[in-house]
């Protein structure tokens, strides 16, 4: 990778509230183009670190440039360029999907076919409905879809396939390579290990505000291998998910 | 991928809010409910009931005798309101408008028999408590007389008269009560509720990931919510014109000045659900700090009963609130004719309380 891939750069990044540290000085690059995931467990500052790359939250200290401007004062015109999707956002309960769209499109300043944004994540079966009617996997692809509207060059997603069943999950998986395809990159967080390891292109591991280490998911198991770990399992040719999606099929239950 | 070729409208981004702000507003029950059916009822309610809580104001002219029985008698009875002080001129002002029932005017007859000479005059503005009014006189002269033991030799000369006036009608003093009401319970439970769920549920924070400004999305609900507001307070004016009867003295130009108060009103009442929102932790504390904005001033904001009818005590109470000197603005406009200059007073006070209201909402306003 040369330097004018780094998309993404966060050199020390800290977040105080009070007295607790939530991020320790950070400091991590995202290539152009690929599927960058955040991973550790609750509480490790994914989060946080991930809303102050949205320009939702103030850092304490450190620097971060995206695509060449610094979430310090050009935080309006990192915006235009990134999509957010949050880990609970909740969408005006009284409007239709179609108006939602409609809505984002007038907030980015873009005019688009709400329709032909709804069919990018399958959804145009339900233009007319509300997003508390939708089903979990529903409502993180239209979630999705608010984050296309205007092209961005990056997007955010925290913990998108947290709840889902299989089949919403590996459709959600589909959906994201789709987007990556298109040259969007994709900043993701999740609990999933399995998901981090097909989706991702490369890893870092937070743990209590600081980074254990950023590589391809491949490297990273390859190295612990080296060390002679050894699963206590055998590992089989199959999990148990390839029997639930062989047994009950890949279609999407919504 | 490319950037956006047009640059970004921040106009184009808050009404895009804006337009999504009324839609949200006209497919929720509860503000339907509350700003067009609830007036409405109360309207059609207090319109069959007819005048509640009844007070005389009476005008007493300058120079009038207060020494003899018949001012005494009238002095006892309880729903005669005695208004002094006003100039011959003012008096007749008042009367013609019907904000006096009747102007009395005793003096002495100096030239002999009748003893005392009684002026009373009516207005045809106010022809119901003009009624009472003549009634109570008629009574007071009917026992006089009797005590005399000479009922053929009359003590007073009554000279009676009615001024040309506007009737009054309860419908003149309900609707605008009602409209301010609405207004207020819109602008204070609706801004209240929808910014407090806007930040619960995260809305608010999945907008401020996008380029608008953040005073943007304040300014978006503003705008609908005013517009909504204006909606039903035409749609309430014209019922209210064409159905029962109420008084719109220059018409669409008395709508149009209407119209300005209640904007002012709106933004005004708006301010105290900013705080409401910014105060309540979570939905269910909103209905409670609500009610304490707006039910005091449904009750003592002259929406009811006219500020007159209630106890000496608690009148500086009512004329204390935002809520009365909308009232008070309607219906001088309505009724009077009066310019926006002519309520300069009362828009004055509702600015103040505007100025009072905002300073507070933007120390406790809550975006997250």
């Amino acid at each position: 990778m040369t330097e004018e891939n780094v998309i993404i750069s966060v050199e020390n990044l800290v977040k105080k509230y009070g007295d607790f540290t939530a991020v320790a000085g950070i400091s991590f690059e995202v290539y152009a183009g690929e599927i960058f995931g955040l991973l550790g467990p609750n509480g490790a500052g994914k989060t946080t670190t991930l809303e102050i790359l949205e320009t939702l939250r103030d850092k304490t200290a450190g620097n971060i440039i995206i695509d060449g401007f610094s979430v310090d004062n050009q935080a309006a015109e990192i915006k235009k360029i990134i999509g957010v999707q949050l880990q609970a956002a909740g969408y005006s309960p009284n409007l239709s999907l179609t108006e939602i769209i409609e809505l984002f499109s007038g907030l980015y300043g873009v005019r688009v076919n709400a329709l032909e944004m709804l069919d990018k994540v399958n959804l145009r079966e339900k233009a007319k409905a509300k997003f508390k009617e939708l089903s979990g996997g529903q409502k993180q692809r239209f979630s999705i879809a608010t984050t296309l509207i205007h092209k961005p060059k990056i997007i955010f997603l925290d913990e998108p396939t947290t709840g889902l069943d299989p089949q919403a999950r590996r459709n959600l998986w589909d959906l994201i390579f789709e987007i990556r395809k298109e040259g969007t990159t994709v900043v993701i967080t999740t609990h999933y290990m399995d998901e981090a390891e097909i989706l991702c292109d490369r890893v870092a591991f937070i743990d209590a505000g600081t980074i254990r280490g950023i590589d391809t998911p491949a490297h990273f198991i390859d190295q612990l291998i080296e060390t002679g770990f050894e699963a206590p399992k055998k590992v089989k040719q199959a999990t148990l998910e390839d029997v639930f999606i062989s047994m009950t099929g890949k279609d999407l239950r919504e | 991928m490319t950037n956006n070729p047009v640059p970004y409208s921040n106009t184009r981004a808050t009404l895009a809010l804006a337009k999504a702000s009324f839609i949200s507003i006209i497919r929720s029950p509860s503000a339907v409910v509350f700003s067009l059916a609830f007036p409405l009822v109360f309207i059609l309610v207090f319109g069959f009931i007819g005048n509640g809580g009844i007070k005389v104001q009476l005008g007493v002219e300058r120079g009038c005798d207060t020494s003899n029985f018949i001012f005494q008698s009238l002095k006892k009875v309880s729903l005669i309101k005695f208004v002094n002080g006003q100039d011959s001129l003012l008096m007749s002002k008042n009367l013609t408008r019907g904000n006096l029932d009747g102007v009395i005017n005793i003096q002495k007859n100096f030239s002999g028999k009748p003893p005392l000479i009684l002026t009373i005059r009516y207005t045809k503005a106010s022809l119901q408590n003009g009624t009472i009014l003549k009634s109570v006189i008629t009574d007071i002269l009917y026992y006089a007389g009797k005590k005399n033991q000479e009922p053929s030799d009359q003590p007073v000369l009554v000279n009676e008269s009615t001024a040309e006036g506007r009737a009054y009608k309860t419908i003149d003093f309900i609707l605008p009560g009602q409209l301010g009401f609405s207004l207020l319970s819109s602008g204070v439970f609706g801004t209240a509720f929808v910014f407090i769920s806007l930040r619960l549920t995260l809305v608010i924070k999945r907008f401020f990931a996008t380029p608008v400004k953040r005073y943007s999305i304040v300014l978006a609900e503003a705008l609908s919510r005013l517009l909504f507001s204006l909606i039903g307070a035409v749609i309430i004016l014209l019922i209210g014109h064409f159905a029962f009867g109420f008084t719109l003295i220059h018409g669409y130009v008395t709508v149009l000045n209407m119209l300005a108060i209640c904007t002012i009103g709106i933004l005004v009442f708006m301010g105290f659900g900013f705080i409401i929102s910014g105060i309540a932790k979570n939905e269910s504390m909103v209905p409670p700090l609500a009610n304490i904005v707006t039910l005091p001033q449904f009750l003592l904001a002259g929406t009811f009963f006219p500020i007159d009818s209630f106890p000496t005590w608690l009148q500086p109470v009512c004329r204390a609130l935002p809520l009365t000197y909308m009232n008070d603005a309607l219906r001088k406009i309505a009724f009077e004719g009066a310019s926006l200059i002519d309520v300069s007073f009362q828009i004055l006070i509702l600015l103040a309380w505007g100025v009072g209201t905002y300073a507070v909402a933007v120390k406790v306003f809550k975006w997250e």
